[in-house]
């Protein structure tokens, strides 16, 4: 569907040329939501340009519906744009049209007739609950609405590709989530590919089947956003998924922990205490792990944090566990967590 | 002090404001006719423009500066033979109306030209991203959503002509201005004077007023 391959934009800046995007290449497919995340100045809005070619990259190929972009003329490449719907973090409707007239542009710009516009936009304004608001003016409707006239809008003309740029940070959290509902509606209902670029991790955990991270113009680390959720490998992409799901322990965690550990010395010598970081996904989040860890290899445990979310109907957690019994035992037992599915990392031996 | 103002008087008046009527009115329109495209071309040229140019949008705005940095009263003589070449004369009230255009049109177009700016550049790309041809984005996006702010600069325009019309006697283009001049100043009859700064100033006022309700009613900001 979408393939970008090798895209390089470099432009003057005042000390001398600047590399806003280093070797891309990205393959998305049919029907998916793919999320582009990374903070600001990482080149993400470079990017999602590149693919209208709103932006023209210095060299790569903009490969949509089978046509390398950077190839096409004028008129081929503004036929090509009709496929390819856009909405924006300022919605960028018109101020001088009403709701009705602003999802109508594309169409009009198209050359279509008022009686097929007009059948086309209604149905249109319904799909986005907007009906009702037709005649206002985008200055009289709120933040909310007027990125749901930018989707009805973007939507008029019928793309296959719809690309959002940061569609959802000028929303307050709940107008976010009902954003972000309506997109995947219209990713389900309409069979569209969205591509949608986003500060917030919060936003590719709601509705991104994958997701890419960008970073300094580069790709550094893509896959599902499960994946990438339950074993981000870069430092950027940790420290993305930490505004949302906090990977380090609070302080008061482990100094919880040491007092355990002292508390184990004069309880139950002989025995030592392990501090467990378990992560988990899909399937195995419903199995009784835990409670057959306990019996079977008499270890005792107590949880000392842990939190658990769902990503597209998927279960995922984590948990700190601070676990102690014998040393054989407490290795057995962590041989058949890790047997279970559950990924474990031992952070501290207490002793 | 009323003494001075004889049928005769009055009619006089009658006939000033018309040909101030006139003047305005036809140099404003035909201004705006050649100073809108000409701010849209300065636009669309501009550093970020849709068809960016720097040598030929300097050398636009250069010819707009320097007609706009010629005193009024000097273009009126300079360009006389185009005046004699327009209207057939290079006196009477036709006559000012070629100077008066001439200065309306490069004035007209950097008030377009600043209203247009004012036009988030955010909507162009939206109509960019929607496939839109050059055009398009000038009569469906550009001049629509400046359209206030276009309408509030040809009311500066016509404030001004007025103020530049009493200068047409010069070359006897008449009108209010000059009918001051003529009988307020060279006549000694300051009632007179004060009696068409007077009328200047309700018509002024009449001008800026429907201006103000006009671009009231265009806003949807």
């Amino acid at each position: 569907m979408i393939h970008l391959r090798g895209i390089t934009q470099t432009y003057q800046g005042s000390q001398g040329p600047v590399e806003a995007l280093r070797g891309i290449d990205l393959q998305i497919t049919p029907g998916e939501v793919f999320g582009i995340i990374g903070r600001s100045g990482a080149g993400k809005s470079s990017l999602v340009r590149v693919i209208n070619l709103l932006n023209r990259p210095t060299r790569g190929e903009v490969i949509v519906n089978g046509r390398d972009l950077t190839k096409l003329n004028d008129s081929q490449l503004r036929e090509a744009r009709r496929d390819i719907g856009m909405v924006f973090q300022h919605f960028n409707l018109l101020s001088s049209r009403t709701v009705y007239d602003n999802v109508a542009l594309p169409l009009e710009l198209a050359g279509m007739d008022k009686a097929a516009i007009r059948e086309r936009v209604s149905p249109l304004l319904e799909l986005v609950g907007l009906a009702a608001l037709a005649d206002r003016y985008p200055a009289q409707i709120s933040g909310g609405q007027k990125q749901r006239v930018g989707i009805a809008r973007a939507l008029a003309s019928r793309p296959k590709v719809l690309l959002s740029d940061e569609a959802t940070s000028a929303l307050d959290p709940e107008t976010t989530r009902s954003i972000l509902d309506l997109l995947r509606q219209v990713n389900r209902e309409l069979g569209l590919t969205v591509v949608l670029i986003t500060h917030q991790m919060q936003v590719i955990k709601q509705v991104a089947d994958r997701v890419a991270v960008i970073d300094a113009g580069q790709i550094v680390e893509q896959g599902r956003v499960l994946d990438v959720f339950t074993r981000p490998q870069q430092p950027i992409t940790k420290s993305l998924i930490d505004e949302i799901l906090p990977q380090e322990l609070p302080a008061s965690v482990l100094q919880h922990v040491h007092q355990l550990a002292s508390q184990l010395r004069t309880t139950a010598p002989g025995h030592v205490g392990q501090l467990l970081r378990l992560s988990y996904s899909g399937d195995n989040a419903y199995q009784p792990v835990l409670s057959r860890m306990v019996r079977e290899y008499g270890v005792d445990m107590s949880i000392l944090h842990g939190q658990v979310d769902e990503i597209q109907d998927q279960t995922f957690g984590s948990l700190a566990l601070y676990a102690t019994g014998e040393p054989a035992r407490l290795n057995g037992a962590v041989e058949h967590l890790r047997a279970s599915g559950v990924e474990v990392q031992v952070v501290e031996s207490g002793r | 002090m009323f003494a001075n103002f004889t049928e005769a008087m009055l009619e006089l008046f009658v006939t000033s404001l018309w040909e101030t009527i006139v003047m305005v009115g036809i140099s404003g329109v035909v201004g705006a006719l050649l100073g809108i495209p000409l701010g849209v071309f300065l636009r669309l040229t501009d550093h970020g423009g849709v068809l960016e140019n720097g040598p030929v949008n300097k050398l636009v705005g250069w010819v707009v500066n320097a007609v706009r940095s010629t005193p009024f009263i000097i273009l009126l003589v300079a360009i006389i033979p185009l005046t004699r070449f327009v209207t057939g004369s290079s006196i009477g009230t036709a006559a000012a109306v070629v100077p008066l255009t001439i200065a309306a049109a490069p004035f007209v177009a950097r008030l377009v030209e600043s209203a247009l700016r004012e036009v988030d550049h955010g909507l162009v790309e939206a109509a960019q991203a929607m496939g839109a041809t050059t055009s398009q984005i000038v009569w469906k996006v550009l001049l629509p959503e400046a359209l206030p702010g276009i309408v509030a600069g040809l009311t500066i325009t016509f404030v001004s002509l007025t103020g530049y019309s009493a200068m047409a006697g010069a070359i006897g283009g008449g009108g209010l201005g000059d009918l001051g001049i003529r009988y307020g100043y060279q006549r000694f009859l300051p009632e007179i004077m004060l009696a068409v700064v007077l009328v200047l100033i309700f018509f002024v006022q009449a001008v800026q007023s429907l201006g103000d309700w006009a671009v009231r009613k265009l806003s949807h900001r």
